[in-house]
């Protein structure tokens, strides 16, 4: 065809832009985009990657260490307890779903004046969770907070659990778990609206009731929801952090240290910035663990 | 990561304007309401001084400060950094990031400033920065509930002190309250039975990395600790309690002391201020109000500051008698420079007393030592508190950690 006719220079460019159209415009669309993406999120991931490879300690030279970062995180046992106590928070955050389904399945009726109690309910979720920390933590004072009197009114002796080192953490993720559920029951009540309701009216009149309409008709329905709700849950236990600084700021000694409070502790009071970004990769690695774990369970539903 | 974030400061600071060679551009930390407003009048008078001068105060919170200065030190760099005397000072010393100002210290200034006092700002025998402020720590305590439990004076020696915890816990009173969840209450013990019972020189060679933990004279010091631990002579929960919680343990008359710095009378409330007195720390093997514990607080001239002949105008008027009396009596410190007259206030006086006399000054732990090794011991120290059984294995992790951090 080359030979069919000369076009001039600047029907040439117009006859390539009509060629590849289709092709380019996609690109140029997407351009913007994925430039502030790699500059705020693929660079930084990769400049923070490269620097969990060198021993930093914000001022001097940076050593080449190679995996030697990670080898001695291996070795450290603040890490495991970090990252026992992060995968213990993921376990009970699992809970935070299930409380708000039956949070948001006992709120979602008809009663008159329940827009006022929905509202108190949702309140944790609306409070930021240095508040939460700050309150739960006077809460459980034990030389001034509520709870020892009260405790004292039921004839139990006084306890100290953010100064023990094996209920402490225990206590910093019951104080998250109030705000996630409050979370998931928005979310559970925000499905449940959108419930379709020709559904169950049919179901009933098929004779379906009580959890037997719930577990065949109703959850099948919220099931993009409770997806949702898990990966969020998933997420936040992992990320947790401003709990951890306001209630215990990792103590007793490190029994409440989670990953993201060691790194943080690790680059800002040790100021040993290739060790904390050592820690970072292994968090990053994690969460991109479960995050491809759900996305290749919607994937394979969204086929089948 | 340097790069990039030297290349915003930078830019931030062509923002403020182009930099002639008479602006004078001061990084403080002093952000809180009284120091600010007593740098600000102390900037202020600089200026009416310096006409040719124009100078740029400022001012950052603690904490970001903290996180800021390495990048100032070694990007684009500010004329007059606030920072702190002792160790912190000689980590930028041994790197080349402050500018030696020794010819500010002649003969009339060396007259005025202790030797102790000079010997902070010092590497080597040259200056690297001013001192203007510290403040001494040491027993607080209520004399009434002393009194209360038969006891007259506070306590000068070890043997008084256990017999002062004795007493106080015979009539229902907890002896010393503190509070270990901020970590850094602990290291004031350590700290002072170390000064105590080895001295200042052992003191300071063991937080440069020198000695093992593991060493029997750290264990003497933990032995000390531990009479206290097991006579329960700290006030229990004290895991629970940031410092700021456990004063309230000695206004509400259900502690007698506390192991603290002088910041903490200003928060003494109206009703107790008069029944609050101040000790030394007791005397062990070495005697007391020679090797002292002082914060001192300084400023200094970053190596690639750009404006240091007018920095030097600067550091030369804070070392000043009047300057360093208005900046002290507006933070209710102590001055280092001995001519300045402190603020009426008996605290302070029993401070200056302490100090001006004092050998040899430390700063505190996390002051003295390495950071990282600093955080690891002080989890230690609160560990050792609440399980005094376990001293083998905290000190085998403190001494790992030293060995690593100071490896070369």
């Amino acid at each position: 065809m080359t030979g069919a006719s000369a076009p001039g220079s600047s029907s040439s460019i117009s006859a390539w832009w009509w060629r590849h159209q289709r092709t380019l415009t996609p690109l140029i669309l997407l351009a913007p985009a994925c430039l502030l993406f790699a500059i705020f999120v693929i660079i930084p991931i990769g400049m923070s990657l490269s620097l969990s490879l060198y021993d930093w300690d914000g001022v001097g030279p940076k050593t080449w260490v190679g995996f030697g970062n990670f080898a001695e995180l291996f070795g450290d046992p603040v890490f495991f307890t970090a990252l026992k106590n992060n995968l213990l928070w993921l376990l009970i955050y699992l809970a935070a779903p299930m409380l708000g389904l039956l949070l948001a399945l006992f709120l979602n009726q008809g009663v008159r004046g329940i827009r006022p109690i929905r509202a108190l309910f949702l309140m944790p979720f609306v409070v930021s969770q240095v508040v939460i920390g700050l309150i739960f933590a006077w809460f459980l004072n034990p030389e001034f907070g509520l709870l020892n009197p009260l405790l004292a009114k039921l004839g139990l002796g006084p306890v100290a659990p953010l100064e023990n080192e094996r209920w402490a953490i225990l206590a910093v993720i019951a104080a998250g778990l109030w705000p996630q559920t409050a979370y998931c029951m928005v979310l559970y009540l925000t499905g449940l609206t959108g419930m379709r309701p020709e559904l169950i009216e049919s179901a009933r009149l098929d004779g379906a009731r009580d959890h037997t309409l719930l577990w065949h008709v109703v959850l099948p329905q919220l099931r993009p929801v409770t997806f949702i709700a898990a990966m969020v849950c998933v997420v936040s236990a992992l990320r947790s952090f401003d709990l951890v600084m306001i209630m215990t700021a990792g103590g007793p000694y490190n029994s409440t240290n989670v990953l993201a409070y060691y790194m943080y502790e690790q680059t800002f009071l040790s100021l040993r910035y290739g060790y904390a970004a050592a820690i970072a990769a292994v968090l990053f690695g994690l969460m991109a663990c479960c995050v491809a774990f759900f996305l290749w369970r919607l994937l394979a539903r969204e086929r089948g | 990561m340097r790069g990039p974030l030297g290349l915003v400061l930078a830019c931030v600071l062509a923002m403020a304007g182009p930099a002639s060679a008479r602006t004078l551009i001061i990084n403080a930390n002093t952000s809180d309401p009284a120091p600010r407003a007593a740098w600000e009048a102390v900037v202020a008078d600089f200026r009416r001084d310096n006409p040719g001068v124009e100078v740029k105060f400022n001012l950052y919170d603690h904490e970001s400060y903290k996180k800021s200065i390495r990048n100032w030190l070694t990007g684009a760099s500010p004329d007059v950094v606030f920072w702190f005397a002792g160790n912190r000072m000689r980590e930028f010393v041994g790197r080349n990031l402050l500018t030696d100002v020794s010819g500010l210290f002649d003969d009339e200034v060396r007259a005025s400033i202790s030797r102790a006092g000079i010997d902070l700002v010092s590497v080597e025998g040259r200056q690297y920065g001013v001192p203007y402020s510290y403040y001494q720590l040491g027993l607080y305590f209520r004399r009434d509930l002393l009194e209360r439990a038969g006891v007259k004076q506070a306590p000068a020696t070890w043997a008084d002190l256990i017999e002062t915890c004795r007493a106080l816990k015979a009539d229902g009173v907890e002896p010393f309250a503190i509070g270990s969840k901020d970590l850094w209450p602990t290291a004031a013990w350590f700290d002072y039975i170390n000064l105590r019972s080895n001295g200042h020189a052992f003191h300071m060679a063991l937080t440069r990395g020198e000695v093992p933990y593991t060493d029997t004279r750290v264990r003497a010091v933990f032995a000390k600790w531990g009479e206290l631990l097991e006579l329960g002579c700290f006030a229990k929960n004290h895991a629970s309690l940031s410092w700021q919680e456990s004063q309230a343990l000695l206004y509400q008359g259900r502690a007698a002391m506390m192991l603290i710095g002088n910041y903490i009378v200003a928060n003494f409330p109206s009703e107790v201020r008069e029944r609050m007195d101040f000790a030394p720390f007791p005397a062990m093997q070495h005697a007391a109000g020679k090797h002292e514990e002082a914060p001192t607080n300084s400023i200094h001239i970053p190596a690639a500051a750009r404006n240091k002949e007018d920095a030097r105008r600067f550091l030369a008027y804070v070392l000043r008698a009047d300057v360093q009396e208005r900046i002290n009596r507006a933070l209710l410190l102590l001055p280092l420079n001995q001519k300045a007259a402190i603020a009426d206030d008996r605290f302070l006086k029993k401070g200056q007393a302490l100090l001006s006399n004092a050998e040899a000054l430390s700063q505190f732990f996390d002051r003295d030592t390495n950071e990282e090794l600093a955080t690891i011991a002080m989890k230690g120290f609160q560990e050792f508190m609440i399980n005094p059984e376990r001293l083998d294995q905290v000190l085998e992790g403190i001494e790992r950690a030293r060995k690593r951090i100071y490896k070369n």
